[in-house]
């Protein structure tokens, strides 16, 4: 195969439909809207189901529906529209049909902006629907790692009957970068046993629902669905480690933060800074495990995220207060440029970490100014 | 000469709303004070002759809890 | 009285095979019940129960899953024609159903329902109004008639404050996509049959890919009304009747000459 030119939204919308998807749902929104636009024209050539929701609510409810009837289904979105979606997902998780989100991050609160930011890692990985649901969660951090996610997660889903996220920032579903693409997979032929696709006279019927009246069979459900998370966050961990071997400190970041901040691990290097990079992938389950070896050879760690610290709070949790942890981000749509991280580096390495107070409080003291003399 | 039928209401399924009694044309369906149901209503029950099969107690059950017969013979009568 | 001679009788009436023979949560003399009937046996006769999925709602027929003998799938409220919408464009070739109450329909599901009509999605929705939210215990619905006592709106409905009743049908047939709306009633045995044969058209528009069919049911809430199931079934008659008028709001041309 041959690598060409991808817009981020047309290049994850192509990889679904060679991972076999079947039925695409949608609605415009900045800056997700190529992909809805790229699966209008590429699945009806190909003979399969695209449609123009009426709003996110429609959107996910319509994939909600398709996923019960035993297709391959997925929608695209950015951050207010992942916030309509989050009634149909708790249902979706209730009932334990498979099915795909992409979520391309937006600046918040509210209409807030069209441009990238992390900001939805709160309500997608600790979850903004009701009752007790663990989604899958990926954040890739360029257009080649996005399709590479994105092709394998319908089998994810599917494997566990669970919902799977891929948490795009905006700037990965808006630049381009050469990527290449899958194969083309087969479209199923066949409807999953459980599916609600009739009976054909050759079954007993199947319900699917998420409502359990009695307490005692929702918490026999809440369980099921908990041994499949262990089983998730055994078997679906994912991470990329970047000059780690020798590393005296790591700075941690998932997506473009991750992206931005390998940027200036590079020219820290150049400098002769020991500092590495640990990406996470897959941002829930969370590389607990992982985080918490790192502790027996880091000096310290060193988020960054395009939120105020969403993040940071898992790697606190992960790192169980061995070693110091600093932090770095922006917020509302503001990317940080790999100067900024660089200075922050250079400072931990000359000055040493410090462990008073929480780090998001040693930030936010430092950030106004730092916007101020922009 | 009237059809000859009659009903059989299931009692598991029959709740005493008495809409098959108040619509029944000939008035032969009441409650039956002396019989409880598992539910714990008194079920609805033909308690006189003259049920012509017409099906009228059936339409409106909610419960479809009504089984309704006629003749045969009446049947080919009327075709 | 003489003992029946089941020999020499036939069968004229009995429990619908698309229905389970199970006793359901419904109120004594709710007409929920008669609507479930009516659906299985429409599907009965058309033969198409191995191929029908039904889409429930939220609301007192939540439940409809546990009674009809098919697929069946449960919606969050008010977005069973979005659910379906999934269902049907993934399956074609198969017969979609919600069941959904009016303040899943009207109320929340507003937007779901009406872009539904408007593509003229294939499926047949059938629409309980029994001007009140039943499963909460009654509360005051887009369907509550003006003046009408709920547990909120304790002094009568207040159009001024609350505003007023919407007439789905009237609405919804307004739209390009509808290819079959309708009201009925189910007060009596012969508003019963008239509403049976609208399912049956019902279900024949979406069989010949006619687009959104719909039939408005007027029923009864005797818990929730505060009446006998009877009494349910007269005060349907005098207030909901003149507000909610009986009528075939839209039929596709195709539809006009067939007779059940």
């Amino acid at each position: 195969m041959t690598r060409e030119l991808w817009k981020g939204n047309e290049a994850i919308a192509e990889a679904a439909v060679r991972a076999g998807l079947q039925a695409y749902f949608g609605y415009p929104i900045t800056p997700q809207t190529e992909a809805l636009e790229y699966m209008s024209w590429r699945l009806p050539d190909l003979g399969r189901v695209f449609l123009q929701a009426e709003s996110e609510l429609g959107a996910i409810n319509m994939v909600y529906g398709a996923a019960c009837a035993g297709a391959r289904t997925m929608t695209t979105t950015s951050s207010p529209g992942t916030s309509l979606m989050m009634e149909g997902l708790s249902y979706i998780a209730g009932t334990e049909v498979p099915m795909v989100l992409v979520d391309v991050v937006r600046g918040g609160p509210g209409l807030g902006n069209i441009a990238p930011a992390q900001g939805d890692y709160n309500q997608i990985v600790h979850g903004g629907g009701h009752g007790d649901y663990h989604p899958i969660v990926l954040a890739p951090a360029s257009i080649q790692e996005a399709v590479d996610i994105v092709y394998q997660t319908f089998d994810i889903a599917e494997k566990y009957r669970t919902i799977v996220i891929v948490m795009l920032d905006g700037s990965i579903g808006q630049m381009m970068e050469p990527a290449e693409m899958p194969p083309m997979q087969e479209v199923r032929k066949v409807w999953p046993a459980w599916s609600a696709s009739s009976t054909q006279g050759k079954r007993e019927r199947n319900v699917l629902t998420s409502i359990y009246l009695d307490p005692k069979d929702m918490e026999k459900t809440n369980l099921r669905l908990m041994k499949t998370w262990q089983q998730i966050e055994k078997n679906e961990i994912r991470y990329k480690e970047y000059f780690m071997d020798d590393a005296k400190f790591a700075v941690v970041g998932f997506g473009s933060a991750g992206r931005v901040a390998l940027s200036a691990v590079r020219a820290a290097r150049a400098e002769g800074i020991p500092v590495g990079l640990f990406r996470p992938i897959s941002v829930n389950p969370f590389p607990k495990q992982q985080i918490l070896a790192l502790t027996d050879k880091m000096d310290g760690f060193f988020v960054v995220e395009m939120n105020s610290g969403m993040m940071l709070d898992d790697v606190l949790l992960a790192s169980q207060g061995r070693i110091p942890v600093e932090f770095y981000g922006r917020m509302g749509g503001v990317m940080p440029f790999p100067d900024e991280i660089l200075r922050e580096i250079r400072r931990l390495h000359a000055e040493g970490w410090k462990a008073e107070g929480h780090p998001r409080d040693r930030w936010l003291a430092k950030l106004e100014q730092i916007i101020n003399e922009e | 000469m009237p059809l000859s039928g009659t009903i059989v209401v299931d009692e598991n399924l029959c709740k005493a709303c008495e809409l098959c009694i108040v619509n029944c044309p000939v008035q032969v369906i009441a409650l039956d004070m002396e019989h409880i149901t598992p539910r714990g209503f008194h079920p609805a029950t033909l308690v006189k002759e003259g049920c012509t099969g017409c099906g009228t107690c059936a339409v409106v059950c909610p419960e479809a809890a009504i089984t309704v017969y006629r003749e045969k013979r009446a049947e080919k009568e009327r075709a | 009285m003489a003992t029946t001679n089941f020999e020499n009788m036939q069968v004229i009436y009995q429990h619908p095979e698309s229905l389970l023979d199970k006793n359901t949560h419904y109120c004594p003399g709710c007409t929920h019940g008669v609507a479930h009937r009516l659906v299985a046996e429409v599907l009965d006769e058309m033969n198409l129960r191995d191929k029908t999925i039904g889409v429930a709602s939220v609301g007192c027929s939540v439940f409809a899953y546990n009674y009809f003998d098919f697929d069946f799938v449960e919606a969050p409220h008010g977005r069973a024609p979005a659910m379906a919408t999934g269902v049907k464009r993934v399956h074609p070739d198969k017969i979609v159903l919600t069941y959904q109450g009016d303040g899943d329909l009207i109320s929340i599901g507003t937007g779901e329902i009406t872009h539904a009509a408007a593509r003229g999605e294939n499926i047949t929705v059938i629409f309980i109004n029994n001007a009140n939210y039943g499963m909460t215990g009654g509360q005051m619905a887009p369907t509550t008639l003006p003046g009408q006592k709920t547990t909120s709106s304790p002094k009568g409905r207040d159009v001024e404050q609350a505003g007023y009743p919407i007439r789905t049908s009237e609405m919804l047939a307004t739209l390009d996509g509808a290819g079959y709306i309708v009201r009925r009633s189910l007060h009596d045995p012969k508003h019963i049959r008239q509403a049976k044969k609208a399912i049956r058209m019902a279900f024949e528009t979406q069989v010949r890919g006619l687009g959104f069919s719909m039939v408005e049911l007027l029923s009864t809430c005797p818990t929730n009304w505060h009446l006998s199931p009877v009494e349910a079934t007269h005060w349907l008659e005098e207030n909901m009747l003149p507000f909610y008028p009986l009528d075939d709001f839209k039929v596709h041309p195709a539809l006009k000459n067939l007779n059940f």
